[in-house]
């Protein structure tokens, strides 16, 4: 059995480890609600980066539309929740919410991946826009004023269940044949045609799977928060998801997780300081561009600075 | 096994490539030579898929099939049997050695997309099976020890090397090779030229190659088509492209005659 | 057919602000392949500065006008200076981001120094309406049109009869080349941005003085929206940038008074994608391939 490996025992015994740590000082009450909060958007943020990733970073498609397949998970989820209030109706909410935020991603990437980097980038910004406005009018989601009293279910076991399947699933996914032709289109688009690698089709794949770990994001996200407005998932959020993947590293698994625990820290840290966050993010992202355009960790995993006897 | 009929192809008001028919055969080792913009990688672009032809058919056959891949998309010509390398090194700069030969043999790789996240028996075995593959393939070209190595630290006559192996881990029936031997010295030139000479045998390939280096087309190319100005101005053996008037004149000007 | 007319003459006069953003985006792309995300900012920048010296100083609607669009040249120029030029031969995806950080930068500086609420722009025109059969034309829309229509030929000018235009074609064909031929490439670029950037400031006093209220995120929506106009022309082409801001100001004036207005922004995104994938060239733009 590869998958008893001693890296993944390893990698398994942190993870209850760092389970059983916050699950432990919770119940001692040790967290106040602004930590609890701050944790939440830990594993919001790592699922967020980790499937945007795997759109830009890995398949090199620049998406600057995610918050829109967000949006999408979190008002299915919502609205399921709302009819069904149970914790079968959160997880049947939450799968919902991302299958449909994968389709939906289907169905925009077959027209818009065939575009270009920048042109792409457009594309997908509008997209998020549209999904955007069309909640903002529709009756269902209440408008501008969106829903309020969406029951909670999203608690520390769910989180962390969510943020973990979703890393080993994109990682699994990486290390793969099929990612591997993913890759291969960031890296020359042409060769990777030229090798047999149906470009188009490995695009919408890689852009429905983000948009899917998207939806569940944004599921998780209305489950916490009671409350959902279109305005949240505007083109800044896209944004602040962008942030996370490059302040981590195009390419990195690893880097994007961590860059999603320093953004919510540092976005807890500044709460009361809007405009100033806002400032200290647009200087990072010109600062990294600048002077670190590969972040913090390039395209290495933690897996390669472990120095773990690699499988190959 | 290759029959290209009256294809044509333009760009706007240019015709980078006028009725040109060829036919190779099994087993061949043709060369396509002309001076520069004659067409000869437009010709190659229209074979693999990169340009759709304006007229004109391409086929290939293998295995008693007929195949028309005139205007299939490249992936899919590289499914029916065709590969090629790029004159400008095309490699997978940022991956390793490995990942590039492992790329090239996806497209016959079996486990689905859902083993890819759930990892079920099938992806192990297929992996694995990728995995022994591909360095048996490095191994022939002596190139294993660098499996791991990232395919732009490669010394430039590996990175051409390296194309060449990619595009046989498509397992493909015929081998388009772009220019091989640009910015070769003569010593790697040499090698290349053998390196050439043994693939056919050893995977039992067609191959078609364009090349300015006039010693390795002469050397090693049984068949050689001469294109001038999109159009095919001559074919023969290399003897006798050597003495071609109309070849001549193609590379020295149009003056030869009087001269 | 009146309202028809109405909703033509509103949406010319946005329609001719769009443009005159569209000429900046269309200039920086042409000449440096990007999406210069901060463009629609420093349009903002324009309408605060234009605030400030109709507000504070006391100005009149052309002094104003010069100076919002000197101050942007300036700092058009700085950003290129500072934020793309050292990204030169970075991949495109790394200054596109740049670009995107250099507007949050804008934009939220500026919300930190003068706050994020909305101002109203003095009366600098007066609000004289003209009647045409049915059709108002106030004063302002007057301006705007005039404003711009003159801009443009000026631009024009520049770019088809000087030695500057002839240099900023030149690099946009062929940067290397241009340079060979001792075109000062870093120079014709600064221009490039300096024009763009005096245009979008140009256009943020128009639309303070038309719309009456200023804040720190308008460039936002308008900035994207000019790109949208930009493609559609042709991104590139100056007359291109011009027609698709026109084209983009009447859809969205004419979607606002035919249907619903909510749905105003999101009629212009699908258009947005409608073209890219219908002619993604736009209607005047050169098709352009990758050499294999």
């Amino acid at each position: 059995m590869r998958v008893l490996s001693k890296k993944n025992i390893m990698i398994l015994a942190g993870l209850i480890l760092t389970f059983a740590i916050v699950y432990a000082l919770r119940n001692f009450g040790i967290l106040t609600s602004f930590h609890e909060i701050t944790i939440a958007m830990v594993c919001i943020n790592i699922i967020l980066g980790v499937s945007l990733n795997l759109i830009t970073g890995f398949t090199g498609q620049l998406s600057l539309g995610h918050a829109g397949f967000m949006a999408i998970g979190a008002y299915v989820c919502a609205l399921i929740n709302m009819e069904l209030n149970s914790t079968f109706g959160f997880i049947l909410g939450v799968l919902a919410g991302a299958i449909i935020a994968a389709l939906v991603g289907v169905l925009i990437g077959i027209p818009t991946l065939r575009l270009k980097g920048d042109y792409l980038a457009i594309a997908t910004l509008g997209m998020a826009e549209i999904i955007r406005v069309i909640f903002l009018n529709l009756e269902i989601t209440n408008g501008a004023a969106g829903l309020n009293g969406i029951p909670r279910y999203t608690n520390w076991f769910w989180l962390f269940f969510f943020t973990v399947t979703t890393v080993v699933l994109i990682s699994n996914f990486i290390n793969s044949s099929h990612g591997r032709a993913c890759i291969s289109i960031r890296e020359d688009e042409i060769a990777a045609e030229s090798m047999g690698i149906n470009t188009t089709q490995y695009k919408v794949i890689a852009f429905a799977i983000g948009a899917f770990f998207a939806g569940i994001a944004g599921a998780l996200y209305s489950s916490y928060f009671y409350f959902l407005r279109p305005e949240i998932f505007g083109f800044l959020k896209s944004i602040d998801i962008l942030i996370i993947v490059v302040l981590g590293g195009l390419g990195s698994i690893t880097g994007s997780v961590i860059a999603g625990i320093l953004i919510a820290v540092l976005t807890a840290a500044l709460q009361s300081f809007a405009a100033l966050r806002m400032i200290i993010y647009a200087l990072l992202l010109i600062i990294i561009m600048l002077f670190r355009p590969q972040g913090i960790m390039g395209t290495k995993e933690i897996t390669d600075l472990l120095n773990f006897s690699k499988r190959e | 096994m290759l029959i290209i009929d009256k294809l044509t192809r333009s760009f706007g008001g240019l015709t980078a490539v006028s009725n040109v028919s060829m036919q190779i055969n099994k087993g061949e080792l043709v060369g396509i030579i002309g001076p520069n913009g004659a067409g000869k990688t437009t010709l190659f672009n229209l074979l693999t898929g990169v340009y759709e032809p304006s007229s004109g058919t391409i086929k290939l056959e293998l295995n008693g099939e007929e195949v028309n891949i005139g205007g299939l998309k490249p992936y899919n010509v590289t499914k029916a049997g065709l590969a090629r390398t790029f004159q400008n090194i095309r490699l997978f700069k940022d991956l390793t050695v490995l990942d590039n030969v492992r790329i090239a043999m996806h497209q016959n790789v079996q486990y689905k997309l859902p083993s890819s996240f759930f990892r079920f028996n099938n992806f192990y075995q297929e992996e694995d099976k990728l995995l022994e593959e591909a360095e048996q393939l490095l191994d022939i070209f002596k190139m294993s020890h660098k499996k791991n190595e990232l395919a732009k630290n490669l010394p430039y006559g590996e990175q051409r090397h390296l194309e060449i192996v990619r595009a046989l881990a498509t397992k493909p029936a015929v081998l388009l090779l772009d220019e091989p031997a640009a910015g070769m010295n003569p010593f790697e030139t040499e090698e290349l030229t053998n390196t050439i000479k043994w693939i056919r045998e050893e995977f039992d390939l067609t191959v078609l190659l364009i090349e300015h280096d006039m010693s390795l087309v002469m050397e090693i190319c049984e068949r050689i088509f001469v294109l001038d100005y999109g159009m095919l101005i001559a074919s023969g053996t290399p003897a006798e492209i050597r003495t071609n008037k109309r070849v001549i004149e193609a590379y020295l000007g149009e003056d030869v005659s009087n001269a | 057919m009146d309202q028809f007319l109405q909703q033509m003459v509103n949406g010319l006069s946005l329609g001719s602000i769009y443009a005159l953003i569209a000429l900046g985006y269309t200039m920086v792309y042409g000449i440096i392949k990007l999406i210069n995300f901060a463009h629609g900012d420093i349009y903002m920048i324009g309408a605060y500065i234009g605030f400030a010296a109709t507000t504070y100083v006391h100005l009149g609607f052309f002094p104003a006008l010069i100076l919002s669009m000197i101050v942007c040249a300036i700092l058009g120029m700085i950003i290129e200076r500072v934020a793309y030029k050292p990204l030169r031969n970075s991949s495109r995806i790394t200054v596109l981001i740049t670009a995107i950080g250099v507007s949050l930068l804008l934009e939220y500086s500026m919300m930190f120094f003068v706050g994020a609420e909305v101002r109203s722009y003095p009366k600098v025109l007066t609000n004289h309406l003209f009647h045409f059969g049915g059709v108002r034309v106030n004063m302002q829309q007057i301006y705007i049109l005039v404003t711009a229509v003159a801009l443009m030929i000026l631009l024009q000018y520049i770019v088809t009869k000087t030695k500057t235009g002839k240099a900023m074609r030149a690099v946009s064909i062929d940067k290397d080349a241009a340079q060979l031929m001792g075109i000062r490439v870093d120079k014709t670029i600064s221009i490039t941005f300096a024009i763009g950037s005096a245009f979008a400031g140009a256009a943020g006093v128009l639309v303070g003085i038309y719309y009456n209220s200023i804040d720190p995120l308008m460039g936002m929506m308008p900035g994207l929206k000019a790109f949208v106009a930009a493609v559609f022309g042709g991104i590139g082409s100056i007359p291109g940038a011009m027609i698709g801001g026109l084209a983009i100001g009447i859809m969205e004036t004419l979607v606002a008074g035919y249907g619903n207005s909510m749905y105003r922004d999101a009629a212009v995104f699908a258009f947005l994608i409608l073209i890219l994938i219908l002619k993604p060239s736009g209607l005047l733009g050169k098709n352009e391939r990758e050499k294999v």
